[in-house]
């Protein structure tokens, strides 16, 4: 690492060599949340991994800068000396998002962000989750909407998973969340995009990020959610149940940086039949 | 006393706030409490008294999606 210099002989252009250094380069194309901005559009769940240094090295390879975590008892007698997740994703370095998961009404998801809060010296930003149904994991409507209104007057700034539901999403987005985070499927499924139609309906529809959460399976899946215009991507299974967690979580980010760039590209339009790459004029032969 | 902590119950003597509590646990990294479905903020561990019968949550971060 480099020790700056800041000895009192140094010349003036020295030192706005280093101001620009320690100044952090603006950067390109940011995912912006609540007006903090990311350089990864990438969000990486920490669940399912054989231990904490696979998850770290994941995290690591995956790029991303937000996290998320789970809130959980502690182990009585048990606590002394054991491995913290914390020590793996440290908060300064990385922005901690808790989720509500495996919360089945209102009061379990408020009382989680509440703890979350506490836990992580008043950071507010949560991703909240109330689930519906134990088969699908499908969100309950009613009760995210009680637990956003309460988090939302408590200050919290509230990343909501939801269905595929345009009408939802822009229901959320009026209450004041700062991010919408439909399901592409079941969460754990692996199943990919199943209704892009609508994602791309709630993509046009908002004036906040739009991440798809849950249901992505592999970097394709990941590139089509970031060509229909998502925000970004936020994803545990796909990476933590592949044969080779670290790998996929490098093959991930590279699907989400390819998807991004597809869809500020623009793709060309699809075509019933072919169209000649080379030109007819200047053929030698029949 | 009798506290249910983390769902089990427990009899404690000597322990008067959310705070001994802690301490006599060893609880260390970074954790967060309630009493009685409440919050019970890192400010007020020391001053929040636990009373027999009381239920006290006490969680940390975990991984998850």
């Amino acid at each position: 690492m480099e020790i700056p210099l800041k000895s009192s002989g140094q010349s003036a252009a020295a030192e706005a060599r280093d101001r620009a250094r320690d100044t952090p380069p603006e950067i390109a194309d940011p995912l912006v949340i609540d007006g903090r901005k990311f350089r990864s559009r990438l969000l990486v769940g920490t669940g399912k991994y054989r231990d904490l240094e696979e998850t770290r090295r994941a995290i690591d390879a995956s790029g991303a800068e937000i996290v998320t975590v789970a809130i959980r008892r502690t182990n009585i007698g048990q606590n002394v000396g054991e491995p913290n997740l914390l020590d793996v994703i440290p908060p300064d370095r990385f922005t901690i998002l808790p989720n509500t998961a495996m919360c089945y009404d209102a009061d379990s998801a408020i009382r989680t962000s509440r703890l979350a809060r506490d836990l992580l010296d008043g950071h507010s930003l949560v991703k909240l989750e109330v689930l519906g149904d134990p088969k699908t994991l499908f969100p309950d409507i009613p009760e995210t909407l009680k637990a956003a209104d309460v988090l939302i007057r408590e200050g919290f700034r509230v990343m909501v998973y939801t269905n595929d539901d345009p009408v939802m999403a822009r229901r959320f987005e009026e209450m004041g969340c700062v991010a919408v985070m439909p399901l592409a499927a079941p969460i754990g499924s692996g199943l990919g995009i199943r209704n892009p139609y609508n994602i791309r309906t709630i993509v046009e529809n908002a004036r906040l990020p739009i991440l798809v959460d849950a249901g992505v399976g592999t970097a394709s899946d990941a590139a089509i959610a970031m060509e229909l215009g998502c925000d970004g991507v936020l994803m545990n299974t796909a990476i933590a149940e592949a044969k080779h967690p670290v790998l996929m979580a490098a093959a991930m980010r590279k699907a989400v940086e390819a998807g991004r760039e597809a869809f500020l590209a623009g793709r060309m339009p699809r075509r019933a039949y072919a169209s000649a790459s080379s030109p007819m004029d200047g053929k030698f032969f029949p | 006393m009798r506290i249910i902590i983390n769902g089990e119950e427990t009899t404690l003597e000597g322990v008067a706030t959310v705070a001994d509590l802690i301490c006599r646990f060893a609880f260390h990294g970074r954790i967060a409490v309630e009493v009685n479905r409440e919050l019970v903020t890192h400010g007020q561990f020391a001053t929040r008294n636990l009373r027999d019968g009381d239920t006290v949550e006490i969680v940390r971060a975990i991984g998850g999606g």
